[in-house]
């Protein structure tokens, strides 16, 4: 009763006379396969008897093999010379046997893909209509939280204001400063063909100002913030806890959307800030090392040459993102189920959601901003 | 009684975590074809004894005795030879969620070299069939599934190469009274039926009952006792007492009289 995996277990010997199969070795998953090709090979209409006397042991995988050859003829197979125990089996197996049926056939037909893109739509619109609601219940919830200071929660709003905008401060100015350097020198090298490398302090302060600090702080928020609001208002709704605050009295809305969407309004623009100051920063030393415009003379052009318009124009998206990033958060928090992949996947469609909706929004300005001629 | 084939045999196991010591000086011996149920308070490590027989949890002291081969102290090829002769079932399930319950089944499966996969597949069904799933479970993934068809999907799994012995964890934990009671008739069927040895870890009084030929108890750091449903009622140790006796047990064995196997 050795189950190793020598050359005598994984083969079986098949003798046939007279309508009687003699099977004979040790019938495991290890020589099914082998057994299972010799029985195909045979006629089974012909086959009267399986006898058994000779096999050393039988699992289900041979019990199963048999059966399987039993059910291919339509006359009865007596199974002889079977121990006990191997015919407890083979009846075990046969109470058992598998009835396949088959899986529902996807319909191909163009209706059916038709159906399916119309599906598709809809569940898109869907998808948006449940945001706008959830932007509905942010403002509504803050009206309240006007009306009735003492059910806002003022602690968790700091607490949610150090998380989304403190700590994010050092790589928000670090990826602006990046960025002014490199459109320092980017520009530099383009503008100095034309000898008008001053003019790179017009782009650096336009570009840095009007589109890219906002922009790419709110990216970074989005991927930090929006995945984190997911991942936490995600594991409370698996755990139940959501509906546990409901049946307490607690409003999910005020307790857990109001406190986080209101902290990224307070703080992206604040963030959009640091992110100008700290693009302008890493501009004006890039054009100092490379151009030579020292910065006297940057302050003095940045001051004449750019509209303050610019830093409005960046800064009015603020709000707007913080809101996408917020309501997409916490909105993809709430759809998650009670099983583990439903948090990541909800996770990171929320981040991917959050980032597209950003850069959607960004373009819309544009249009606008340039229609309006500012 | 004849002589029967010892299959477990755990001595002077000592486990502990930290400061906290949850077994000393451990002996159980688990005979070839019996359910054993082993029973404890929280935290008296139960499951920690499951996945130290299992080879998950290495024990400070003792020896694991395992279907003859020292599990401690084997070797690579020992050890993957005896983990093809054992199936474990974990409380949910532990089914791989990336694949559907026929992949999950044929897992183990895959290990067996020159097996076609064809009838890899047909096997996995056979075994999916068995633990008394439908035919159209097996293309489903696991997040699909109930909590009862998820244990015995896990179930299937465990028993995907014919083990010698399974081990379950908590069978019958969050399935309500109807699926618990086919489970613990589905355990004592496939027993019965592919001679298995089968571990179990529970807390439930009903399954103790309806499936388990002995009863190990945990408690003070060691098996107390073991011994039959019968023999259980008798012993005079107060937690033992008091689980047996308490109101619960009272409707779960009915009458110490009219059953005794």
């Amino acid at each position: 009763m050795t189950r190793d995996g020598n050359s005598a277990e994984v083969s079986v010997r098949l003798t046939e006379d007279a309508g009687t199969v003699h099977v004979a070795g040790a019938l495991t998953i290890r020589s099914v396969t082998h057994l299972h090709n010799h029985l195909s090979k045979l006629d089974a209409e012909k086959v009267h008897h399986l006898d058994l006397s000779e096999v050393t042991r039988l699992d289900t995988a041979g019990a199963w093999a048999l059966l399987e050859f039993r059910r291919r003829s339509t006359q009865t197979i007596t199974v002889t010379g079977a121990s006990s125990e191997a015919e407890s089996l083979l009846r075990t197996v046969e109470n058992v046997l598998p009835q396949p049926e088959e899986p529902p056939q996807r319909d191909t037909s163009f209706k059916a893909w038709l159906d399916r893109f119309g599906r598709r739509v809809f569940s898109g619109l869907m998808f948006l209509r449940a945001l706008t609601a959830y932007l509905g219940i942010f403002l509504h919830r803050l009206a309240r939280a006007m009306r009735h200071p003492s059910e806002f929660k003022f602690t968790s709003l700091v607490h949610h204001c150090e998380e989304v905008g403190f700590k994010a401060v050092p790589i928000v100015a670090l990826m602006a400063f990046l960025i002014g350097v490199v459109l320092a020198f980017q520009g530099s090298t383009q503008l100095r063909q034309f000898g008008a490398e001053v003019f790179v302090v017009d782009l650096i302060a336009i570009s840095v100002l009007r589109e890219l600090g906002i922009l790419l702080t709110a990216i970074i928020v989005a991927g930090r913030t929006a995945s984190a609001f997911t991942a936490a208002i995600g594991s409370m709704k698996m755990r139940e806890e959501i509906d546990a605050m409901r049946t307490l009295g607690l409003d999910p809305g005020m307790n857990l959307f109001v406190p986080r969407i209101l902290a990224l309004l307070i703080m992206l623009p604040i963030l959009g800030l640091i992110a100008n100051a700290a693009g302008l920063f890493g501009g004006a030393l890039m054009a100092w090392i490379d151009l030579g415009i020292s910065p006297a003379m940057f302050t003095t052009r940045l001051v004449e040459g750019t509209s303050v318009n610019h830093v409005f124009v960046g800064l009015v998206k603020a709000p707007v993102f913080a809101m996408i990033i917020g309501v997409v958060g916490c909105h993809a928090g709430m759809q998650v189920e009670s099983n583990a992949e439903s948090l990541g996947r909800m996770t990171s469609n929320a981040v991917v959601t959050a980032i597209f909706a950003v850069i959607v929004a960004d373009a819309v300005f544009s249009i606008f901003f340039a229609r309006i001629g500012i | 009684m004849t002589e029967r084939e010892v299959v477990i045999r755990l001595r002077g196991i000592r486990n502990e975590f930290g400061r906290q010591v949850v077994h000393e000086d451990l002996d159980l011996d688990v005979y070839r074809g019996e359910i054993i149920g082993v029973v404890g308070g929280s935290g008296t490590g139960k499951s920690v004894l499951l996945r130290t027989i299992a080879g998950l949890q290495k024990p400070t002291a003792g020896s694991v005795d395992v279907l003859g081969t020292d599990v401690l102290n084997a070797d690579e090829d020992t050890r993957q030879k005896l983990e093809n002769r054992w199936g474990v079932m974990f409380q949910d399930g532990a089914l791989f969620s990336s694949l559907t319950v026929r992949e999950n089944v044929e897992v183990p499966m895959r290990a067996i070299p020159g097996l076609d996969p064809q009838i890899r597949s047909d096997l996995a069904d056979l075994k999916i069939s068995m633990v008394g799933l439908q035919y159209l479970a097996g293309d489903k993934y696991p997040s699909e599934l109930s909590g009862g068809m998820r244990k015995r999907a896990g179930l299937a799994r465990a028993l995907a190469l014919d083990p010698d012995i399974v081990f379950l964890d908590e069978p019958t934990a969050g399935l309500d009274p109807i699926g618990a009671a086919a489970f613990d008739e589905l355990i004592r069927d496939l027993s019965h039926s592919l001679g298995l040895t089968v571990f179990l870890v529970t807390h439930d009084l009903d399954t103790l009952h309806a499936t388990c030929d002995r009863i190990a108890v945990l408690a003070e750091r060691k098996v107390l006792v073991t011994g039959s449903m019968a023999d259980m009622l008798k012993v005079e140790h107060p937690w033992v007492h008091e689980y047996f006796h308490g109101p619960r047990a009272r409707a779960a064995v009915p009458d110490k009289t009219t059953k005794g196997d």
